[in-house]
């Protein structure tokens, strides 16, 4: 059952960067957040009731229902085109993001752990990379936080294979996800889009040698 | 102590952001300053011994903590300089002096703690802090500063994240309850060479960001040019240690394992990249505060080197960060008063300056004298006792490189500062021309003072602490 889900949430990483409107960036990144909470709630069924309620908090209600409001509240707010407008054809990108799905997988092959459950170490590298890939490869700074977002649901992953003995490292990533989350959206909301006409990374090029 | 201390900052960082009279903030100053130096001191008393379950006060955290006591005493004061010579507004002045008790407070915890998730959290707390000095002046290009600090440093600290759970996922194997330093040190051969490989590039690469080394250095540069010149002076000393730290202590875990000649390579090739993207950016460079960033980079990769050559090298390249850490921020403090004569930072502005404000200018020559590890210096010390271990170590080739990009970057660091010191520029209108009391260079030569001094006549304590806190490595 967690295999099935973890597959899930690796087709969803191929389907997000084949997508052209913003929209269905955000209701990817809400989909992924119920996933991790089928996840969670599977494999980390043994530990305390207040650990589990508290990550079961922040993949609903924070992954699933906070940060996609608070995302398309940036986007009404700050009136962006509903394009993604990356720098590559979509066809490419769905081709990258492949190739590390790929190398993922044989990346994990190589490793012979009675401890980790390998599964979880392929979706996790995979949307790290696939988070990578977004930020460089698109145009826009509100895309570059969603990619951050799904580096972040990489992390989530690594950190409930690891985290059933050690769930003081689980609430550590929880506490670094909120943070860095609603810091990074907060100085969006604020700043950039009053500062900035065109939410355009090719408007961050002032400081340069 | 370290709970009575992390409470009391909370109160006075809370207290001098909402109390915005001059008076309130001088005396909240003035306290923070007294409980800094009474933790410095009782850390110092209290060697070895760990409060709070989390905080240890050792060897590398007591030097740290030292020259971060030391150093933000000028830079509180240059910091009231700064308000009283520009637009002084109550509250961003509140939000500055906060950002930088909660910058200081989150260092000085950071350095001392013994977890490795607890430096973590504290490093963290530090990219919050930073990001608030880097927007103090607000314009469009320190919100682009301040957007791609946070975004890096989140991406980094990220990175540093994985490498933590790489590193948990090996230590639950061997049955480790916990993950703090002493216990990984203890049992680090029991550790899987694979995961601990891979926990080690996370975590350089992540911590690269706060050190100022290849690949993540690009957003420290934009900090410390956007930032205030006090501000700036700490983020190019006291935090570039931070990031040092934490590459440092995963490193003495793996030091003794059989994958510490894997981990000299890759610091290796951090370090000489480091000084190779130093050199190229500081040959063309038009910025006064960035060329000193890209310094920065390049005493870091050479830093590094020491580190990786091993032998003298370890004890070289800990004097190398504590020369340095002393050296930078009297550069910063000084290009503060270079910008209140000239009203820029482009070196084209700049000339003539031995004659509009001889003690900065001395300063500013005497300074090019100690970053280029030129003899007074005490860098030629450190940076000679670096190249003697990469030579037993065997990496000559190495060295010839190393030796060819700092011969460019002394030239094309000579020319720049020369044409400021000396040379007249076109345009620059001389009729009212801002007055700089001597009195304002003094922390500066303090600072160099303690550079020379500390080159040639370290103190016994000193060198013990040092070689304390190389004990773990191979020697």
């Amino acid at each position: 059952m967690t295999n099935t889900l973890l597959i899930i949430l690796i087709i969803s990483l191929i389907y997000v960067v084949g997508a052209n409107r913003l929209y269905t960036y955000i209701a990817i990144i809400a989909f992924q957040g119920v996933v991790l909470f089928a996840v969670t709630f599977i494999e980390l069924i043994e530990i305390s009731v207040v650990n589990l309620v508290f990550i079961l908090l922040e993949t609903i209600i924070f992954k699933s229902i906070a940060i996609p409001l608070f995302l398309n509240y940036v986007i009404k707010r700050n009136n962006l085109t509903r394009e993604a407008e990356p720098y590559v054809s979509n066809f490419l990108s769905v081709v990258v993001i492949t190739a590390i799905i790929i190398g993922s997988f044989l990346l994990s092959n190589t490793i012979h752990d009675d401890h980790l459950k390998s599964m979880f170490f392929v979706a996790a590298l995979a949307a790290l990379f696939t988070g990578l890939y977004i930020i460089v490869s698109r145009r826009k700074i509100i895309t570059h936080v969603m990619g951050f977002l799904i580096i972040e649901n990489g992390v989530f992953v690594l950190s409930i294979a690891v985290g059933s003995e050690m769930p003081m490292i689980v609430n550590t990533g929880i506490m670094l996800d909120i943070f860095v989350s609603v810091l990074l959206l907060g100085i969006f909301v604020n700043r950039i889009g009053d500062v900035l006409k065109e939410h355009d990374a090719e408007q961050l090029r002032q400081l340069k040698d | 102590m370290i709970g009575i201390y992390i409470a009391l900052t909370l109160i006075l960082s809370l207290a001098i952001f909402f109390l915005r009279s001059r008076m309130a903030s001088h005396i909240v100053v003035w306290c923070f300053m007294l409980l800094q130096w009474a933790l410095t001191i009782f850390a110092f008393n209290h060697k070895y011994e760990t409060t709070l379950e989390f905080f240890t006060f050792d060897p590398l955290g007591l030097i740290f903590l030292g020259i971060l006591s030391i150093v933000c005493v000028p830079a509180f004061y240059h910091s009231y300089v700064f308000f009283n010579t520009r637009k002084n507004i109550p509250r961003e002045r509140a939000l500055y002096f906060a950002a930088m008790i909660v910058l200081v407070a989150s260092l000085s915890a950071a350095y001392l703690s013994n977890h490795i998730a607890v430096t973590w959290i504290f490093v963290e707390l530090t990219t919050l802090s930073t990001s608030a000095l880097i927007y103090h002046n607000r314009n469009e290009r320190t919100l682009e500063a301040t957007w791609k600090y946070v975004f890096v440093c989140s991406i980094s600290i990220t990175l540093v994240f994985i490498g933590i759970l790489f590193l948990t996922i090996t230590a639950q194997e061997k049955g480790l309850k916990e993950i703090s330093y002493q216990v990984l040190v203890a049992n680090a051969a029991l550790l899987n060479p694979f995961w601990l490989k891979l926990a080690f590039l996370f975590i350089f690469t992540g911590f690269t960001a706060k050190a100022g080394l290849v690949p993540m250095y690009t957003v420290g540069i934009d900090a410390k040019d956007k930032a205030p010149g006090p501000a700036g002076a700490l983020l190019a000393s006291v935090l570039v240690n931070v990031g040092f730290l934490g590459i440092f202590r995963f490193y003495e875990v793996i030091s003794n394992t059989s994958i510490v000649s894997w981990a000299n390579n890759i610091l290796i090739i951090g370090g000489l990249l480091s000084i190779f993207v130093s050199a190229v950016y500081i040959l063309r460079v038009k910025n006064l505060k960035r060329m000193l960033a890209y310094s920065g980079v390049e005493h870091m990769g050479i830093v590094m080197l020491g580190i990786a050559s091993g032998g003298a090298g370890y004890y070289a390249a800990i004097l190398h960060l504590i020369l340095h850490s002393f050296a930078k921020p009297a550069l910063f403090f000084q290009v503060d008063q270079i910008y209140r004569i000239y009203k820029s930072k482009s070196i084209y502005d700049i000339g003539n300056y031995f004659s509009y404000h001889t003690p900065g200018a001395l300063v500013l020559l005497l300074a090019f004298f100690i970053i280029t590890a030129m003899p007074p210096s005490g860098m030629f010390i450190s940076e000679f006792l670096i190249f003697r271990a990469m030579f037993e170590s065997g990496n000559i080739w190495l060295l010839v490189v190393i030796l060819i990009l700092l011969t460019m970057i002394i030239w094309s660091l000579a020319r720049n500062i020369f044409k400021m010191l000396f040379i007249k520029t076109v345009g620059f209108r001389e009729d009212h021309i801002t007055r700089i009391s001597p009195l304002e260079t003094i922390s500066q030569y303090a600072l160099l003072a303690i550079v020379i001094y500390l080159g040639f006549n370290p103190p016994r304590a000193l060198v013990n602490l040092i070689h304390e806190v190389t004990r773990n490595l191979p020697q």
